[in-house]
């Protein structure tokens, strides 16, 4: 089967690569984060294979951008005081801004395995595909990562 | 962890459809978009245009299915096809002034890669019909070099990628018969009556 035009594909995935990356760098990240996922995607776009699974790449090229911002967010980050995270009236994912919180405050690894697994369903080995690890660190990521929000939600609830 | 599921799915569709906009912007200043496609509305119903770098490369007819056009854009040119309405400003504006009756000439770059070989020239002598006046399929046969081959004219005249403005709408049958369009009867007439060449 021949690649479906961009725009197919463009209308197909951008809202679950919107979710992933609302649950991995925040609502204010999410857009640059977006453009930049189907900007890659778009160049890289003629030379994939016919039946690749379109999902999974640009899944994987999602979490890619979101490591990318966490990374340089970490290197700016200088020390200040106590900035408010959600700006009020920002675009939150449900009901529950407290339980996404604790997910953004996870290691970038944890959150991302979670992310996958809790969100979006994944095996253990689509989460390390996504994540470029294996299918056993996926787990133990997932793992700690769950370990850690579960303590952090019975300390605030 | 089943509260992470529950996502209000409208709003991140909101969301995600704000942000594809502005993808879409720079997906085109970074000129990674080989094919731009928009809907233009029209009185004969919602035409897909299309355009390369190179010009207008297609226009679809209702009937023909967007969908089903736009995967053959991809099969034929280049999978980056997108949505890229600000490119083919100037092909919606005279589309809009020709059914207006204000445009009696199309002053749009033309990209004819989507034929070749006789059917390309069947269509450039088509091109060259003027505004409110006819022909016929053994006429743009002679002048695309083969006058007895107005079957295989009628042929290509039927594949024409660029109706409307590569007006194969104004050729008819050496009688008078109106002959066939890819668009359907009605909306060749629609059109020679729009150019007065039709009562």
């Amino acid at each position: 089967m021949a690649l479906p035009p961009f725009e197919t594909f463009l209308e197909e995935h951008r809202t679950p690569v919107y979710r992933l990356l609302l649950a991995m760098v925040g609502p204010h990240a999410a857009d640059d984060c977006f453009q930049d996922t189907f900007l890659s995607a778009l160049r890289a776009y003629p030379r994939l294979p016919a039946g690749s699974n379109l999902r999974a790449w640009v899944m994987t090229i999602a979490t890619r951008k979101a490591f990318d911002h966490l990374r340089a967010q970490k290197r700016r980050a200088v020390p200040v005081a106590e900035v408010p995270e959600q700006p009020v009236g920002a675009p939150e994912l449900n009901g529950e801004p407290e339980l996404w919180r604790a997910v953004r405050s996870l290691p970038p690894m944890q959150r991302a395995a979670v992310v996958h697994r809790y969100v979006f369903d994944l095996t253990y080995e689509d989460v390390g595909r996504a994540l470029g690890c294996s299918e056993e660190a996926a787990r133990a990521n997932a793992y700690e990562g769950r370990r850690r929000l579960k303590k952090l939600l019975e300390v605030t609830t | 962890m089943k509260e992470l599921r529950m996502l209000r799915t409208t709003e991140i569709d909101d969301l995600s459809a704000r942000a594809t906009g502005l993808f879409r912007d720079r997906a085109e200043q970074a000129r990674l978009v080989d094919v731009a496609v928009a809907t233009v509305d029209s009185p004969i119903g919602d035409l897909l245009v299309a355009g390369t770098r190179k010009g207008l490369v297609r226009i679809s007819f209702p009937d023909e299915g967007h969908g089903d056009v736009v995967e053959e854009l991809a099969i034929m040119l280049s999978p980056r096809v997108l949505e890229a309405p600000a490119r083919l400003d100037d092909v919606r504006r005279e589309l809009d002034e020709y059914f207006d009756g204000r445009r009696r000439r199309f002053d749009l770059r033309l990209d004819m890669s989507l034929t070749h070989g006789f059917t390309k020239k069947v269509l450039q002598a088509t091109a060259r019909i003027p505004f409110g006046s006819v022909s016929t399929y053994r006429d743009v046969a002679r002048r695309a070099g083969n006058d007895r081959a107005y079957r295989a004219a009628g042929n290509a005249l039927g594949s024409n990628p660029i109706p409307i403005v590569v007006p194969c709408h104004r050729v008819l049958h050496s009688d008078g018969g109106l002959g066939g369009y890819g668009g359907g009867l009605d909306v060749k007439r629609f059109l020679l009556r729009l150019e007065h060449a039709l009562d």
